[in-house]
C-alpha cells in the first residue's frame, strides 16, 4: 500500500493542478502537489530504509492488467528492490524540493496550476519507470518523462526558441527509442517475455560458460544475419543503449539537452539533471544481468561515455549562459556514469548517479536564485559581483562546486560527495579490462580537470570580479526568498555528506547486504574489490586534476581577466569550434533535417502529385472527364454511373449463379 | 439474447430514423432542428443497442455470434448475419462515432440539412452491414453500396474541389471493385456457396488463390489505402466536411483491413504467404514515404490524411505477420486509430468552423484564448504519435513485435516511423496552438463550446482509458484471432508438407 502511495500521489497531484487548477487556484494547486509530493518523498526514505538497509528481499506489487497477447505479458506493477528505491529517494527528494522551490521561484508567473500539474505529471512517470517491472513499463515512464520534458521545455509557449527546444528533446529522444523498441523485441525473442524476472532468470543459460554446440545456434535473425547467442545479446543490448544514449544525453544524441535550458531553471534542476537525463544509467543497471554477458557491448558503452565526458567538458569550458555550463557538465557528468557501467561496476554509476542529483538540483536551483536575482538574465558575461549582494547563493552554489569538482583528500574519507563517487569511477577505469578502458580513464582525469575549469569559472564569472551588469539590475539585486533557499539547505547536505555516509553500503564493504543482488555481476568480475588497490598516483590524479582547474580558473577570471580573450583570440578556430558545441547542430541540420525536408517535398510533390497521380488517377480521369462531360452533366452524372456499374454488376452475378445452378 | 434479431436490428434502425427524416417536409428553422433531433436520437439510440451486443458477447467463442439466416436470394445466396471477437468491436466504433458525426455537423450544415442528416444515418447502415454480413454478396452489396453516400457527402458538401475529389474518390475505388467481384464470381464458381463460414473452411487450390487473392487485394488496398494507391485519401479528406472526414478515416478506411482479416487471410492462406513480402514493402514505404510527405504540408488536413496513411501501414503490416500479436496489434491499431483520426479531423473541424480555412499558416498561438481544445488537441496528437498512456501506442507496439518476428529489416524500417510521426505532429500542434498570438483574426476565438466538449471530451477519456487498460478489447477479440491464426498456420504447414511429399 505504501508504494502505492509513493508512485500514485504525485499522479493525484497532477490530476488535482491539472483538472481543477483554474477553480481552485495556483496558490491551492501549488500546495497541494508539493504537499503530496513531501508525503511520496518521506514515505520513500521509509522504503529505503526498510528494503535498502533493512533486509527485505525483492518484491512485486501488482497494480493493474495491462498486455497479455502473442506471448507478451506486461502488467502494471511495482517492482521493489534496492535499485528501486535508491532512485525513489532520488527522484522523490529532488523533486519535493524543487516543487517547494518554484512556489518561491515561479511567483510571478500566470500559469503555476499547468507548471505545478507538469511536474507532478513527470515526477508520476517518472516513478513508474523506475519502479516497472517489465520492459513495457519501463517504455511507458521512458516515453511519460519525456512527454513531461517536452511539455515543460515548452512551458513558456510564446517563445519560438521553446517550443524548437521541445519538439528538439522529443524527435532525438524518440531515435533513441527507436533503438530501445527494437531492444524490447530482442530480448522478447531471446528470452521469451518482457518481464525482468524471467528475462534474469533465463539470462543465466546465456553464460559463457556453456558447451561450445549450443552456443554457435542461431537464437535471433537480425538483418539478414544468423546471429548465435552471443552476438544476439550484443546487439539487443546495444539497441537498448541506443535508449540510454538518447535519454541521458550522450553524444551523438545529446544535442537536445542544451537547448532543453529553454525551460524554467526548477524543470532544469529536475529532469535535465538530477532524474530524467540518468534514466539511461537506471536501464543498464537494472539490465546488467544481460548487459554483463556481453563485453562487446559493454566497450561501446564505455567508449561512449568516456568521449562524451571529455566532448561536453571542452564544450563547457567556454559557454557564457550559467545554465548551458551547468547542462553540458551534467553530459558530461552522465559520461562518467557510463564509463562506470561500462566497466562492469553498476554501483559506481548508481552511487554517483545518487550524489550528482544532490550537488548537481543544488547547483541549478542556485543558477536560478542567481537569475532570479539579476532580472532573468542569464549571460555570465553580464553578472559579476554579486557575492556580497546574495551571500547565501553563493555559498550554497560554491558548496556544489565543491561537491562536484570532487574536494577531498585523497585516500581518506575526508570528501564532499563528487569525491566518493567520481573518484571512484575514475580508479574503476584504470583498473578496467575492456579495450578502452585506458582511453576511458585518460579522458575522465582531462574530463575532471575541465570540470574544475568550467565550475570554477562558473563562479568567478558570476560572484567575483567588478558587477557587469546595468546599475538598474544590481540595483535591484536581492537574495532569495527562504522557500527559495531552504531546498538549497538541504540540497547542500547531501552534496556534502551523501558520499561519506553512504560509501560504504554504495560500493564498500556493505555492498552485498545493500544490494540484495539486485546488480548483477559475473564472478570474473572483480573491479569491486580492485579500485580500492591502485597505485597512489591514480588515486592522486583526480585530485591533481581539480587544483589544475581550479588553478587555471582563477588565473584566468581573478587575476589576469584579460587572458581568455587573449587566448582565444589566438586560437581563433578551436575557440569557435568549442563555442559552436563541435557544430554537432549544423552537421545535423546538413545531414538529417535538411534532407528529410527535401525528400518529403519531393516526394510528394514528384511521387504523389506527378508520378502517381499524373500517370494512374489524373491521367485516366482526364481522358473519362472528356468522355463523360459530353454525356451527363458532372456530379450526378459520376453517382449514377457508379450506382449503375455496381447495380449490373450484382446483375451480372445473380445471373451468373442462376445459369450456374441451373445446370 | 436468442431469437432477438439484433445485429438487423443495429443495421436498419438508422435507416428508420432516415425514413422518419424523409416524413419531415417543411424546411424552416424549426424543421431543421427536428431533423437534427431525429438524427441525433437515432444514432444515440442504436449506439446503446449496440451496446448490448458487446455485453451479450461471449469472449469464449471463437466463431460467429447472434447469427441470422434467411433465405434472400435464389440458389444459395442468403441474407447471413452474426459478428465474432474480429468484426463485433468495429460494430460498436461505428455506431459510437455516428452521433459525434451528427453533433459535429450540428451548425456547420446548414443547407440542405435533410438530404445530409439521411445520408449518414443510410451510410451508418451500410457499415454496420458490411462489418455483419456473413454471405459475400450481401458484403458486397454493403461494401460498395456504402461509398454512394461518402460520394454525395463529399460531392455535395465538400469544400472548393469537392467535384475533383469525389471524382478521384470514386475512380480508386472502382478500379478495386470490379476486380473483387470477379473474384467473388469466381469463387462461387469453385466452391459452389457465398457464404463465408462455408468459404472459410474451403480449401481453394493454390494457384487460384494467388489470383482471388490479387483481386481482393486490390479493391482492400485502395480502401485502406496502401501505397501507391493512397493519393485519393488526401484529396477526398482535404474536400469532405468534417464529419465526412471523421467517417472516413474513422470507418471506411477500416474496410480494407477488415477485408484482409475476413477473406484474404483465412480463405488464401497460402498466397497471404506467398505475397506478405509485398504488402510488407508496401506497407514501410508507405510508413517512411507518406510520413515524409506529413511532414512537409501545408494544410492540416492533409497532414492527417497523410498520417493515416502511414498509420495503416502498420496495420497492413501486422495483419501479414500473421501471428497473434501481430494481428492483435493491426485490430487494435484500426480501433485506436478510428477513434483517434476521427478525433483529430474533429479538432481541426472546431477551428475550421470558426476560421474558415485549413491552412497551418494561418493558425497559431491558438492555446493563449482557447486552453481546453489545446488540451484535447495535445492528447489526440501524442496518441497519433503513439505515447505509451494513449490507446496509439498498444497497437503500434503490437504489430512492431509481432513483425520484428517474422522479418526485423520490416521492422527496422516501420519503427523509424516512431521517430517521423513525433517530428510531423509536433510540429503541426507547434505551429497551430504554441506560440504568441499575433494574428488578429484570431483574437476573437472562444474556446470549446458545450457541444464541442461533448463531441470530444469522451474521446480523450476512451483514448487514455483503452492506452491504460486494452483488456476489454483483447479480451473480446482474442479467442477469433486464435482460431484464425490457428487454421492459417494449419492450412500453411499441410500446404507444406504435400509439397514434401
Amino acid at each position: 500500500m505504501m508504494y502505492h502511495f509513493i508512485v500514485f500521489l504525485p499522479l493525484v497531484g497532477f490530476l488535482i493542478a491539472g483538472l481543477f487548477g483554474r477553480s481552485i487556484g495556483a496558490k491551492a494547486s501549488e500546495y497541494i502537489t508539493s504537499g503530496l509530493l513531501v508525503v511520496s518523498a518521506v514515505l520513500s526514505w521509509v522504503a529505503f530504509a526498510t528494503v535498502a538497509l533493512g533486509d527485505v528481499e525483492v518484491f512485486t506489487v501488482p497494480v493493474l492488467r495491462f498486455l497479455d497477447v502473442g506471448g507478451i505479458q506486461a502488467d502494471w506493477a511495482l517492482r521493489i528492490d534496492t535499485l528501486t528505491t535508491v532512485m525513489l529517494v532520488v527522484v522523490n527528494t529532488v523533486s519535493a524540493l524543487v516543487h517547494i522551490y518554484s512556489i518561491g521561484y515561479m511567483h510571478h508567473d500566470p500559469h503555476r496550476p499547468r507548471f505545478f500539474g507538469y511536474l507532478s505529471l513527470f515526477t508520476f512517470a517518472m516513478l513508474m519507470l523506475v519502479t516497472s517491472d517489465n520492459l513495457v513499463q519501463m517504455f511507458f515512464g521512458w516515453e511519460g518523462v519525456g512527454l513531461a520534458s517536452y511539455l515543460l521545455i515548452g512551458f513558456w509557449y510564446k517563445k519560438p526558441s521553446a517550443n524548437a527546444a521541445a519538439i528538439k528533446a522529443f524527435v532525438v529522444n524518440r531515435v533513441g527509442d527507436f533503438g530501445f523498441l527494437l531492444g524490447i523485441f530482442g530480448l522478447y525473442v531471446l528470452f521469451g517475455s518482457v518481464e525482468f524476472s524471467t528475462i534474469f532468470a533465463t539470462a543465466a543459460s546465456y553464460l559463457p560458460a556453456e558447451g561450445p554446440a549450443e552456443h554457435s545456434d542461431t537464437v535471433l535473425n537480425f538483418l539478414g544475419y544468423a546471429l548465435d547467442k552471443h552476438n544476439a545479446l550484443t546487439i539487443v543490448c546495444l539497441l537498448l543503449f541506443m535508449g540510454a544514449m538518447g535519454k541521458s544525453a550522450q553524444v551523438p544524441l545529446h544535442t537536445w539537452l542544451p537547448d532543453a535550458m529553454e525551460g524554467p531553471t526548477p524543470v532544469s534542476a529536475l529532469i535535465h539533471a538530477a532524474t530524467m537525463v540518468t534514466a539511461g544509467v537506471f536501464m543498464l543497471a537494472r539490465l546488467s544481468p544481460v548487459f554483463e554477458l556481453s563485453h562487446t557491448a559493454l566497450t561501446v558503452v564505455t567508449f561512449v561515455g568516456a568521449f562524451t565526458a571529455f566532448f561536453a567538458a571542452t564544450v563547457g569550458l567556454v559557454q557564457n549562459d550559467i545554465k548551458r555550463v551547468i547542462a553540458y557538465s551534467t553530459c558530461s557528468q552522465l559520461g562518467y556514469m557510463f564509463v562506470a557501467l561500462g566497466m562492469g561496476f553498476y554501483s559506481a554509476a548508481i552511487f554517483h548517479l545518487f550524489t550528482h542529483a544532490f550537488f548537481k538540483a543544488l547547483l541549478f536551483l542556485g543558477s536560478g536564485s542567481v537569475i532570479h536575482a539579476v532580472s532573468d538574465e542569464q549571460d555570465m558575461r553580464k553578472m559579476g559581483g554579486l557575492r556580497k549582494l546574495i551571500p547565501t547563493t553563493y555559498w550554497m552554489m560554491v558548496i556544489g562546486t565543491l561537491a562536484l569538482t570532487g574536494v577531498g583528500i585523497p585516500a581518506t574519507i575526508i570528501g564532499t560527495a563528487g569525491f566518493f563517487s567520481k573518484d571512484a569511477i575514475i580508479e574503476g577505469a584504470f583498473v578496467g579490462h575492456n579495450a578502452v578502458a585506458g582511453f576511458a580513464f585518460a579522458m575522465l582525469v582531462i574530463a575532471a580537470c575541465f570540470t574544475s575549469f568550467y565550475s570554477w569559472r562558473l563562479i568567478f564569472m558570476t560572484f567575483h570580479g567588478k558587477p557587469r551588469a546595468t546599475a538598474d539590475v544590481m540595483h535591484h539585486v536581492h537574495e532569495s526568498p527562504p522557500v527559495m533557499l531552504v531546498p538549497l539547505f538541504i540540497l547542500a547536505v547531501g552534496a556534502l555528506f551523501a558520499g561519506v555516509i553512504f560509501h560504504d553500503q554504495f560500493i564498500g564493504e556493505a555492498y552485498n547486504e545493500f544490494w540484495k543482488g539486485a546488480l548483477f555481476t559475473l564472478d570474473t568480475n572483480h573491479i569491486l574489490h580492485d579500485f580500492h588497490s591502485v597505485p597512489m598516483w591514480v588515486k592522486l590524479a583526480p585530485f591533481a586534476a581539480m587544483i589544475g582547474g581550479f588553478a587555471m580558473a582563477y588565473l584566468f577570471y581573478i587575476r589576469s581577466p584579460e587572458m581568455p580573450k587573449v587566448l582565444a583570440e589566438r586560437h581563433r578556430g578551436l575557440y569557435a569550434f568549442l563555442l559552436n558545441k563541435w557544430y554537432f547542430d549544423e552537421l545535423y541540420d546538413f545531414l538529417f533535417v535538411r534532407p528529410a525536408k527535401w525528400l518529403g517535398r519531393f516526394l510528394w510533390k514528384k511521387g504523389d502529385g506527378w508520378l502517381i497521380d499524373g500517370f494512374g488517377a489524373d491521367g485516366i480521369s482526364a481522358r473519362v472527364v472528356d468522355v463523360t462531360n459530353r454525356v451527363v452533366k458532372l456530379q450526378t452524372g459520376y453517382l449514377y454511373h457508379y450506382a449503375f456499374a455496381m447495380l449490373i454488376g450484382v446483375a451480372a452475378l445473380v445471373t451468373w449463379m442462376m445459369l450456374g445452378s441451373s445446370f | 439474447m436468442s431469437g432477438v434479431p439484433i445485429l438487423s436490428l443495429v443495421t436498419f434502425l438508422p435507416l428508420v430514423g432516415a425514413l422518419l427524416i424523409l416524413l419531415i417536409r417543411d424546411d424552416g428553422d424549426a424543421a431543421r432542428r427536428n431533423i437534427r433531433n431525429v438524427a441525433l436520437l437515432t444514432t444515440v439510440f442504436t449506439f446503446a443497442v449496440s451496446l448490448l451486443i458487446w455485453i451479450y458477447f461471449d469472449n469464449a467463442e471463437a466463431g460467429f455470434q447472434f447469427v441470422e439466416k434467411a433465405a434472400w436470394l435464389d440458389s444459395g445466396i442468403s441474407y447471413h448475419m452474426g459478428v465474432d471477437g474480429i468484426s463485433m468491436l468495429f460494430v460498436i466504433l461505428t455506431t459510437f462515432l455516428m452521433p459525434l458525426c451528427i453533433l459535429a455537423s450540428w451548425e456547420s450544415v446548414e443547407k440542405r440539412v435533410k438530404e445530409y442528416m439521411i445520408a449518414f444515418l443510410i451510410l451508418e447502415t451500410l457499415m454496420i452491414g458490411v462489418f455483419c454480413a456473413l454471405d459475400i454478396v450481401l458484403f458486397y452489396v454493403f461494401f460498395e453500396a456504402g461509398l454512394i453516400p461518402m460520394f454525395i457527402i463529399i460531392g455535395v458538401w465538400g469544400g472548393k474541389r469537392r467535384v475533383y475529389a469525389s471524382f478521384k474518390f470514386f475512380l480508386f475505388t472502382l478500379l478495386g471493385s470490379v476486380l473483387m467481384l470477379l473474384a467473388i464470381m469466381a469463387m462461387f464458381w469453385q466452391a459452389g456457396t457465398t457464404d463465408i463460414p462455408t468459404l472459410l473452411a474451403h480449401d481453394f487450390p493454390a494457384n487460384m488463390q494467388t489470383w482471388l487473392w490479387l483481386a481482393f487485394f486490390a479493391s482492400f488496398a485502395v480502401k485502406m489505402p496502401m501505397w501507391p494507391v493512397h493519393t485519393w485519401l488526401p484529396d477526398a479528406h482535404v474536400e469532405a466536411p468534417t464529419a465526412g472526414s471523421v467517417i472516413l478515416a474513422g470507418i471506411l478506411l477500416k474496410m480494407g483491413g477488415y477485408g484482409f482479416l475476413r477473406f484474404s487471410l483465412p480463405m488464401f492462406p497460402l498466397a497471404s504467404e506467398f505475397f506478405a513480402p509485398l504488402v510488407f514493402a508496401m506497407s514501410v514505404i508507405a510508413i517512411v514515404y507518406t510520413s515524409l510527405v506529413a511532414l512537409m504540408q501545408e494544410d492540416i488536413k492533409k497532414l492527417i490524411a497523410y498520417s493515416s496513411v502511414a498509420h495503416m501501414g502498420y496495420v497492413t503490416m501486422g495483419i501479414f505477420a500473421m501471428n497473434e500479436a501481430g494481428v492483435q496489434g493491426a485490430i487494435f491499431q484500426m480501433l485506436s486509430h478510428g477513434l483517434v483520426s476521427g478525433a483529430l479531423f474533429l479538432c481541426v473541424g472546431v477551428v475550421y468552423d470558426r476560421m474558415h480555412t485549413r491552412e497551418i499558416a494561418a493558425y497559431g498561438g491558438l492555446v493563449n484564448n482557447m486552453p481546453k481544445y489545446a488540451v484535447a488537441f495535445l492528447i489526440f496528437t501524442m496518441a497519433n504519435v503513439g505515447l505509451p498512456g494513449t490507446s496509439g501506442f498498444v497497437g503500434e507496439f503490437l504489430t512492431l513485435f509481432g513483425i520484428f518476428q517474422v522479418n526485423t529489416w520490416v521492422a527496422l524500417i516501420a519503427a523509424s516511423g516512431v521517430i517521423l510521426s513525433a517530428a510531423y505532429a509536433l510540429w503541426l500542434y507547434r505551429r497551430v496552438v504554441f506560440g504568441a498570438l499575433t494574428k488578429e483574426s484570431l483574437k476573437g476565438l472562444f474556446d470549446l463550446s458545450g457541444r464541442e466538449k461533448v463531441v470530444l471530451y469522451p474521446l480523450v477519456i476512451l483514448v487514455i482509458f483503452y492506452g491504460v487498460y486494452p483488456a476489454p478489447v483483447f479480451d473480446a477479440t482474442t479467442a477469433s484471432v486464435k482460431a484464425l491464426i490457428n487454421n492459417v498456420t494449419v492450412s500453411i504447414d499441410a500446404a507444406q508438407t504435400a509439397a514434401a511429399n
